[in-house]
């Protein structure tokens, strides 16, 4: 079964459909990738499987469980983490605060495990321990945020538009990290506009357009689709 | 030495106005709403503490208490005030203000001026609207320089009381989990829901703080002017508002700064100006303050990285 198993949602904003029948599935220990153009709704899916929207019709099912009803914060103790758009880290925070919200469920004494463990994966990170995390440069602030949302220890992890604004360079080591959790067992669904480099780590992938997926496949297909090819990696 | 007194006597006024800005700043800068009741809520804490204190000298203390037993009676007094109060809070946050969390801010603002005309006339049905007569929770004064300057203690605890909750505040909201929380919810709620804080909880605590620091508020509020009615908290209410947009609504140390500034510029006002001009200087120099710098004295500008 699948771990994550999102059915023929339907989401709104108001009167506008933003999102319209979307249905896709995470299996554990899988990356899978939902790519697609700006305002496709890629981003509404992953709120809506967070529980920060709610669908009008379908359903989103996590290890089994119905996720109706489930307020988000109660997601992060059932395993679920999420980066979202934008990192979206507490700018007024320092970067140790920031990583001990992402540990809010956790007890005391794993969080300082935890937090090692990030640092070690992110040595960028320590050195800027007590410094406000507004004041750390774009890429640091996306590492920060993946940071956070590894310290809860998740099974899944959502990743939504992570190479978003950086330069080349950071956006290579954002996709290597993204490799290195996934061999340490970490299922990921990730969300990008740059196809090739999601394309290119993904076991799977979908396309969406305009609210519909328009067509799914392993990342290799994808890659090789001449739809994809056009529409997407520039010819 | 009559100036020195004047000081001493904004100084002390303007700790109350801090307490209440406290509450006021808290609320907003986590649920991000003025809770124009947060002023009446004062009003019920100080209707609280009258009431025990004398259920307390009728029934609980004898002819000639010790002075041990009236202190006792006095704290007992203050601790069912905050304990009323935070309640009180708590209740109005979850039936007032929580179903409309996803609504405009005019309808919260409106909800909240609704909430407290609804506790002022309750408070008129319950208590009468005849004011009574508040004791002060302390009594005597301090005689400096030979009788020339005179302290009461009323003020001496205010403002001890005042610098212990800026104080104890600043150290929860930086050290402990909940008053993290409390900063994350206030900066980003979606995003701190995604940690696994419960928003809802967190707002909850916000208000059960602020309600119990408008509690101690309103006793010493009423032991400086011990006149209690309905009405009392809403001018006080208003003025620690505009104190809380003095300092940088949102600010600790700005609702601290911003209570005790507009303290003393209320107390000169009446002293040097006129008695019924002050409040009229007192918002004067909030405008001109705001078209300095508009986000308070304290208010803090973090730019935002893309």
């Amino acid at each position: 079964m699948a771990m994550l198993a999102v059915n023929d949602i339907h989401v709104y904003y108001g009167s506008i459909h933003a999102v319209k029948g979307v249905s896709l599935e995470v299996n554990e220990g899988e990356i899978v990738t939902l790519i697609g153009a700006n305002g496709a709704g890629k981003s509404t899916v992953l709120n809506t499987i967070s529980g920060l929207l709610h669908p009008r019709g379908g359903s989103v099912t996590f290890m089994g469980q119905d996720l109706k009803g489930v307020p988000p914060h109660k997601l992060v103790a059932r395993g679920m983490a999420q980066v979202p758009e934008g990192r979206r880290i507490f700018l007024q925070m320092t970067v140790e605060e920031n990583l001990e919200m992402g540990a809010y469920t956790q007890s005391k004494a794993s969080i300082d495990g935890s937090i090692e463990d990030v640092y070690r994966r992110f040595p960028r990170l320590q050195e800027r321990r007590k410094q406000i995390a507004g004041t750390l440069s774009g890429g640091e602030q996306q590492m920060l945020a993946m940071g956070r949302a590894l310290m809860s220890h998740p099974r899944l992890l959502m990743l939504d538009e992570p190479s978003m604004g950086l330069a080349p360079i950071l956006v290579e080591q954002i996709f290597d990290i993204i490799r290195e959790l996934h061999a340490a067992g970490t299922t990921i669904l990730l969300v990008e506009q740059n196809a090739q480099a999601a394309l290119s780590v993904a076991d799977r992938a979908y396309v969406l357009e305009t609210g519909r997926i328009s067509l799914s496949g392993t990342g290799a297909e994808l890659m090789a689709s001449d739809k994809v090819r056009e529409a997407y990696l520039g010819g | 030495m009559e100036f020195l007194s004047y000081l001493i006597n904004g100084v002390s006024l303007g700790s109350i106005y801090a307490i209440i800005a406290l509450g006021y700043t808290m609320v907003y800068g986590i649920a991000k709403m003025l809770n124009f009741a947060h002023g009446d809520v004062i009003m019920v804490g100080a209707y609280v503490s009258f009431y025990t204190t004398s259920f307390a000298a009728n029934s609980l203390l004898g002819e000639n208490p010790s002075a041990l037993a009236s202190a006792g009676a006095t704290l007992l007094s203050v601790l069912a005030a905050m304990a009323v109060c935070t309640v009180l809070g708590v209740i109005i946050e979850g039936l007032a203000y929580r179903p409309l969390r996803q609504a405009g801010s005019l309808a919260v603002l409106i909800t909240a001026i609704g909430v407290s005309y609804f506790l002022q006339n309750g408070a008129q049905l319950l208590f009468g609207a005849n004011p009574v007569n508040f004791t002060p929770v302390i009594s005597g004064q301090l005689t400096l320089f030979s009788g020339r300057l005179r302290i009461s203690y009323v003020a001496l605890l205010t403002v001890a009381a005042c610098i212990v909750i800026m104080l104890a505040l600043t150290a929860f909201t930086s050290r402990s989990k909940m008053g993290k929380a409390m900063r994350a919810c206030s900066e980003d709620r979606g995003a701190a829901q995604l940690m696994g804080i419960n928003v809802n909880r967190t707002i909850s605590m916000t208000f059960a703080i602020g309600s119990a620091l408008a509690a101690i508020a309103g006793v010493l509020l009423c032991s400086y002017s011990p006149v209690l009615k309905p009405t009392t908290g809403s001018m006080p209410g208003i003025k620690a508002f505009t104190a809380a947009v003095f300092g940088g609504i949102g600010s600790i140390p700005g609702a601290f700064l911003g209570g005790i500034l507009l303290g003393i510029i209320e107390a000169m006002a009446q002293a040097y100006i006129s008695t019924q001009l002050s409040n009229s200087i007192l918002f004067a120099v909030l405008i001109v303050v705001l078209l300095v710098k508009p986000s308070g004295l304290l208010g803090k500008y973090v730019p935002e990285k893309v």
